[in-house]
């Protein structure tokens, strides 16, 4: 969720301020690491295999393969067609430690929750349970085949089942597919469903609105979705302007999409009566469920009259968000969009058995479908996390996260409005997360810098220049697993640089400086783009 | 609650600072009508750690685990041993609870893991470019067929009868909604695969030719032909490798004229996991780099001039771009993508070539055995790790027996193509190097029980 508009780039630091520079590069725990490709061969691997039938034979060893291990035999001749490779892939391997050391060492190059507040608006970083973790690696979970007999998938079905059904639950919604993989797959997911009721009942529709405040998703999913999308502005208190949509609705717009609460961390509170109307002139609503996290056991989707949903299991429900997915995007519906939802899924039936509605079954027991949106079942790995997530909080602990992420967000408002400009604090309490702009910064200090010098603090930045309609956007999105002596850390570091900025301290532009690395050239980067290792020339010469 | 830090004194101190009198203050913008009274119904209060692990492990022992039992799925996902360390490295907390690295200072390790990951996905499909990971290669293979349409500026796309059907199944459901023409058409119980039927259709109007490698039945296709043909008319070829394992023993898709090229990395360090999460692989021509979907990772350098990496060409990404991005995709797949580059990583050329060249060996030694079996023939002429039978009997009803039997004995056709008659006695089987001779011996005995 940032970008970089400033067009900044990179220049050596004039001063070094004598700092000591070792021979390796390293500095004691920052251990700097080369690539795979300078470090690997092609001859070396880190997985042993059965010997070979002439191996075996020279170290008299035929009969020594452990019982039940796969034991080697002269090939049967190949079958694959007269298409053997015939060309190296070029592949280097590692030892199993020096592959353990590559990745740890990488590792410890990057920011992560568990090691301290991560504070990306609109992303909801909160701490993965690691009882999750173990109960994904269940041998009954990580080792089921997607195309197995039902009778042998009875758990799987049930484990998606009553994630839908407490989901379902919590939304306050009708009908759930819960096979998207993400959240803009989960859009996706509720456009088309839109799509498919409005074309049963031969209405053709062409635009979807999209505020301006929407996270980039939005409208790339309507345009992939086949909708020409429009705008749809906000008012001064950081709202969907009511009036203006109202204006706008007519019919040719299938639907509007609607982040609730918004992108400003602010609840949009005419919501039902944007619903209404959205509904009086046959559209649908669709809301992005990015921050189902602020309201999550306080308030039901359902009530505020939304068609369509996505929950972004690695948002509000924890499931680890990888360094960029896997995700995991359920859609909840309404009653009226609910027929049309895609397959496959799981289904209770009377006798308390499971059954998978697929392409077979459908046409007697979901006959509208809009079709599939994946080979298999969605995300399971993500379904059982999310499950014991519920689980574990119950419903007295999923309002308890509610209500401390939006404590959490607001008590971080409060201690900055005076050092940051936060253009919506006249408009009262911001839900989970809190947005603060770069007016009041001295000239030639921006975003950029104040969230580079809270690297150097150990902060991870908040979301920034997004979203687009405050100026120089910092979106601050604590969520409820940090301690109130966390928060304070945070806010006392941020009150610190935001003095810097606004008094024109330029050495923020070189931060950070304690970082794994300085600064990077991004333009460097996407005019002359590098995205594959190639061998030296020299090295290639010298084959 | 043990996921919830603050305490009471925490709140109320916290409260005093903001000006609130009560939590409900901060929900002030929610209209109260709206506002749940108490917690929400049904929904039990919290559960101890240990309560929980029960509820799960007890609906995790409703299922049969794969590898407690004689087992022989494939069709787009495979069973392989993954090493033990690539779990330990995906579980390393910098890697697992870390975003997506949009603050490359501070993520140079998914960064850089990632250009390693574009790398070992471009040699092994032998493409130039690779990207950074899709959702799995169903959502892959549709991004593929409107990233030529893009290029091509053409609407047209023929889909080879060996692609598998749920993907398939994908694509006819976006189509619907993009105007995109699909040819498509069900695969024949015959060695034969419909390569002159796929060069037949291509004509001016065809955008992109998509041909999965292995195929569904797991004959392997000469891409070449294909190729040739489709470049002739303007069109692209797309190739859908679900197995990529196979590439250790087989050529390329690039090597043989594929445009794109994209796959399901399942079967490289993620596991089964039923179906998801798995990885997309992407990978194509540097020509059409900027009309890939999802992020590159790219390097650069500092303001030091040390080498690094960033996530590059975002110019391309609804977070830029919003209406105008090449695709909506936003969060993909890294972690799976980390646990297929450290399993690659561990393999190497060589690990790569020998498990391959085990999982073909046992492969053929049970499609020679499992032939044998009177009444049983088997359809292919090529094939890696993964063959298809014809039974005398319907394999559906087959596969249930094999069951009874506790042999999970393989994927039948009339699961995949339900109604399509002519189809109805295959059985895919797959055979990886997780097969023992017990196994394979198991799968001989409940075969020739149920075809009798």
């Amino acid at each position: 969720m940032t970008v970089n508009p400033s067009g900044w780039r990179p220049t050596t630091p004039a001063n070094e301020q004598g700092e000591a520079r070792t021979v390796t590069g390293n500095r004691a725990l920052m251990l700097e690491e080369p690539l795979l490709f300078e470090i690997g061969s092609t001859e070396q691997t880190g997985v042993d295999f059965e010997c070979s039938p002439a191996q075996a034979t020279a170290q008299g060893a035929a009969t020594a393969a452990p019982s039940g291990a796969p034991r080697p035999r002269p090939w049967p001749g190949n079958k694959l067609g007269n298409l053997a490779r015939t060309h190296p892939i070029d592949l280097p391997g590692l030892s199993e430690p020096e592959a353990v050391r590559h990745y740890t060492r990488l590792s410890r190059q990057n920011y992560a929750i568990d090691l301290g507040l991560f504070p990306l608006g609109s992303c909801t970083m909160k701490h993965n349970p690691r009882l999750n973790e173990k109960i994904a690696r269940l041998p009954g979970f990580a080792d089921v085949h997607p195309l197995q007999p039902q009778e042998t998938i009875q758990g799987a079905l049930q484990v998606i089942n009553e994630l839908a059904f407490w989901l379902l639950d919590l939304t306050g919604m009708y009908g759930i597919a819960m096979s998207p993989k993400a959240g803009a797959h989960g859009e996706l997911c509720g456009l088309l469903c839109i799509r498919a009721a409005l074309e049963a009942r031969g209405d053709k529709r062409e635009v979807v609105l999209v505020p301006e405040s929407a996270h980039g998703t939005n409208p790339a999913t309507a345009a992939f979705a086949g909708y020409r999308v429009e705008n749809i502005p906000a008012n001064p208190a950081g709202r969907v302007d009511l009036d203006a949509l109202k204006a706008r609705l007519g019919p040719d717009v299938a639907a509007v999409m609607i982040t609730n609460p918004n992108t400003c961390g602010l609840f949009e509170p005419d919501m039902k009566a944007i619903s209404d109307a959205v509904h009086g002139a046959g559209a649908f609503v669709y809301c992005d469920g990015a921050n189902f996290n602020a309201i999550v056991g306080k308030v039901r989707p359902g009530d505020l009259g939304i068609d369509a949903m996505h929950i972004n299991l690695h948002k509000t429900f924890s499931t680890p968000h990888g360094g960029g997915g896997p995700g995991s995007g359920p859609v909840v519906l309404s009653e009226a969009l609910s027929p049309y939802g895609p397959l496959p899924f799981a289904a209770k039936m009377p006798d308390g058995s499971y059954k998978l509605v697929e392409e077979e079954s459908a046409g007697d027991e979901h006959p509208k479908a809009f079709g599939r949106m994946v080979a298999f079942h969605g995300q399971m790995g993500m379904f059982t996390r999310a499950l014991a997530y519920i689980l574990s909080h119950g419903a007295d602990g999923l309002k308890q996260v509610a209500e401390d992420s939006v404590l959490n967000a607001n008590y971080i408002l409060r201690s900055l409005e005076d050092v940051l400009d936060a253009p919506f604090v006249k408009s009262g309490p911001c839900m989970h997360e809190a947005i603060f702009s770069d007016k009041g910064f001295a000239d030639g200090i921006s975003t950029i810098d104040l969230a580079k010098a809270l690297i150097d603090e150990g902060f991870h930045p908040m979301t920034m220049y997004f979203p687009l309609v405050v100026h120089g956007a910092m979106l601050v999105e604590p969520t409820e697993t940090e301690s109130k002596a966390s928060l304070d850390q945070f806010i006392m570091a941020i009150r610190s640089i935001a003095e810097r900025a606004k008094a024109g301290d330029q050495s923020l532009k070189a931060a950070p400086v304690h970082a794994p690395r300085r600064r990077l050239d991004e333009t460097l980067a996407a005019r002359k783009p590098v995205l594959t290792w190639r061998d030296p020339e020299p090295a290639r010469a010298a084959e | 609650m043990r996921y919830l830090p603050l305490s009471d004194s925490d709140r109320s101190e916290m409260l005093r600072v903001i000006g609130a009198g009560s939590i409900d203050d901060l929900f002030r913008d929610v209209p109260q009508e709206l506002r749940l009274n108490g917690p929400i119904e049904r929904l039990p209060m919290h559960a101890s750690e240990m309560a929980v692990e029960r509820h799960m492990t007890a609906l995790s022992r409703k299922n049969m685990v794969a590898g407690e039992v004689p087992f022989f799925l494939g069709c787009g996902a495979y069973r392989h041993h993954v090493p033990a360390s690539v779990d330990h490295i995906i579980q390393r907390g910098e890697f697992l609870t870390s975003y997506t690295p949009y603050q490359p200072e501070i993520a140079q390790g998914t960064l850089q893991m990632l250009f390693e990951f574009q790398t070992q996905v471009a040699r092994l499909f032998g493409c130039e470019v690779a990207n950074a990971s899709m959702y799995d290669g169903s959502t892959a293979m549709w991004e593929a067929i409107v990233m030529a349409h893009r290029i091509t500026r053409k609407e047209k796309t023929v889909i080879s009868s060996g692609v598998h059907p749920h993907y398939v199944s994908v694509a006819t459901t976006m189509a619907k909604f993009t105007e995109d023409v699909l040819e498509t058409a069900e695969p024949e119980l015959s060695a034969e695969t419909d390569e002159e039927r796929l060069i037949g259709r291509i004509d001016g109007e065809t955008s992109a030719v998509v041909v999965q490698y292995p195929d569904i039945l797991g004959r392997i296709v000469d891409l070449t032909p294909i190729a040739e043909a489709a470049h002739a008319a303007g069109a692209l070829l797309i190739a859908v490798v679900t197995e990529p394992v196979a590439l250790g023993l087989i050529k390329s898709p690039g090597e043989m004229g594929a445009d794109i090229v994209v796959g399901e990395g399942q079967s490289i360090g993620v596991g089964l996991q039923f179906g998801g999460p798995y990885v997309g692989l992407f990978a194509c021509r540097e020509k059409h780099v900027r009309q890939m979907p999802g992020r590159l990772a790219g390097e650069t350098v500092d303001a030091e001039g040390k080498r690094g990496f960033v996530l590059t060409l975002s110019t391309r990404e609804q977070h830029i771009r919003r209406e105008k991005a090449t695709s909506n995709i936003c969060t993909s797949s890294v972690l799976c993508a980390l646990a297929f580059t450290a399993h690659l990583t561990l393999l190497g050329e060589k690990g790569l070539r020998q498990l391959a060249s085990l999982n073909h060996a046992r492969a053929c030694e049970t499609a020679e055995r499992l032939a044998a079996i009177p009444g049983v023939s088997l359809v292919n002429d090529s094939f890696f790790n993964e063959f298809t039978l014809k039974l005398p009997v319907e394999a559906r009803p087959a596969v249930h027996s094999m069951v009874e039997k506790g042999v999970l004995g393989g994927v039948s056709l009339g699961r995949l193509y339900p109604g399509v008659d002519a189809l109805e006695n295959g059985l895919v089987v797959a055979v990886t190097e997780t097969a023992t001779d017990e196994d394979i011996a198991a799968l001989e005995a409940a075969l020739k029980r149920v075809v009798q």
